[in-house]
């Protein structure tokens, strides 16, 4: 229990994938201009990001024991067939959400934080419990960089900064900054 | 005129477009690998052959692929290469292959890389899509290289490993560390924001000389 605890604060905290591991900058900086769309897009990478985890640990432990090299297509293929199935579902339910987030609904299939958290998995060895609740963490981190970044880019839409720093230059200072805070929770396996 | 055509597509994807700098496409592995100048390349020629190979075998079959599914077909394509390039350097540099880790497999994730597929090779024939492929990774390889360079030289004091500055120089070990990625980038793109107002500001200038020369 204690170990699951850890997995979880890990991914979400201290290994922040956006913030430390780099992982998902695409929707990260393309997505974040309103608070709602980021929170929506964090809450469908986290879902994805779940079956993704079940999925790698199914194919992890039936089927790529027998071939190795298969893992990064096998992965991929259940991922990409995820993500249309949740494309289509988003735009039967709700076409303004679809509008909304435009051409990155599809890129999230290469979002690399979804791979990522598949690979990462597998490297560490995680069992089924661990693997579902490594993504739990690393989804809902993902949509706390994305939430905060949207409400920093918010604000600073009202503040006049010059003309120069407008846009992506911007935002990556802002990330920047906002990953030099998140280093500061390294100190929570020190001191353990 | 054919000649000038390809050309065309080779340089734009160096300076005009460059997919890092312009269009802000292919972060996650820009960010993750250029703390030293060394992963830097290795990760650029990774890719380079990764988004050559693709393009060319996309844009070969582009007829034959059904539009329904063809985000996953050029997935599958893309994953192919990326399994090679990863094998491959396994076998050749076990070394820099350790250091990059799990970033290489990760290349399949690199949204630059679909996002040719899907904007340029699978409607275009083989010729431009891989002058095309090629231009676009040589300005991701300059643009990791850069990036690279910048980070080693002010976070190590070095430069592939040989050191630049001497013994007092102090090391900005935040270079190296992730927010050092981000604030580089950030601070690079501020430099290509200026460039480009400079620039409008020349042409807004010579217009307007035009217009007074012209009445």
């Amino acid at each position: 229990m204690d170990n699951l605890a850890w997995i979880f604060i890990s991914a979400l905290l201290v290994n922040n994938f956006v913030l430390t591991y780099f992982l998902g900058l695409c929707p990260f900086l393309g997505v974040s201009n309103s608070l709602e769309t980021s929170a929506r897009l964090g809450l469908a990478t986290t879902f994805v990001m779940l079956v993704t985890a079940v999925c790698a640990w199914v194919l992890n432990t039936y089927v790529l024991i027998y071939a190795p090299y298969l893992r990064l297509i096998c992965f991929i293929v259940v991922i990409a067939s995820t993500v249309q199935f949740i494309e289509m579902l988003i735009k039967k339910l709700s076409p303004a959400l679809f509008r909304a987030m435009g051409i990155f609904l599809p890129l999230i299939t290469t979002n690399c934080a979804i791979l990522g958290l598949a690979i990462f998995a597998t490297n560490r060895g995680y069992g089924f419990m661990e693997g579902i609740v490594y993504a739990l963490g690393a989804g809902i981190g993902f949509t706390l960089a994305l939430v905060l970044l949207a409400g920093l880019r918010e604000e600073s839409e009202l503040s006049n900064i010059p003309r120069l720093m407008k846009g992506t230059a911007m935002n990556l200072i802002i990330a920047g900054v906002l990953s030099m805070a998140f280093m500061g929770f390294a100190g929570l396996f020190s001191s353990a | 005129m054919k000649q000038n055509e390809s050309y065309e597509e080779f340089i734009k994807g160096i300076w005009r477009d460059n997919p890092v700098f312009v269009q802000v496409l292919g972060m996650c592995p820009m960010l993750a690998v250029t703390n030293s100048a060394v992963n830097a390349i290795a990760m650029g020629m990774a890719t380079f052959f990764v988004l050559v190979g693709s393009s060319f075998l996309v844009s070969s079959f582009r007829n034959w692929i059904p539009k329904q599914v063809r985000i996953s077909c050029f997935i599958i394509i893309i994953a192919t290469f990326v399994t090679v390039a990863d094998y491959t350097l396994l076998a050749l540099v076990p070394k820099v292959h350790k250091e990059l880790g799990a970033f290489i497999p990760l290349i399949v994730a690199n949204c630059m890389i679909l996002g040719r597929q899907e904007a340029f090779s699978s409607r275009y024939p083989v010729r431009l899509a891989v002058m095309d492929a090629m231009g676009m990774a040589s300005g991701f390889l300059l643009a990791l290289f850069s990036l690279g360079a910048i980070r080693e030289i002010l976070g190590d004091g070095a430069l592939f490993g040989i050191d630049l500055f001497g013994e007092n120089f102090e090391p900005w070990i935040i270079m190296i560390l992730p927010p050092g990625g981000f604030l580089t980038l950030g601070v690079i793109l501020l430099f290509f924001n200026w460039f480009r107002f400079k620039k409008d500001e020349f042409l807004a200038d010579v217009a307007a000389a035009e217009r007074g020369g012209n009445g």
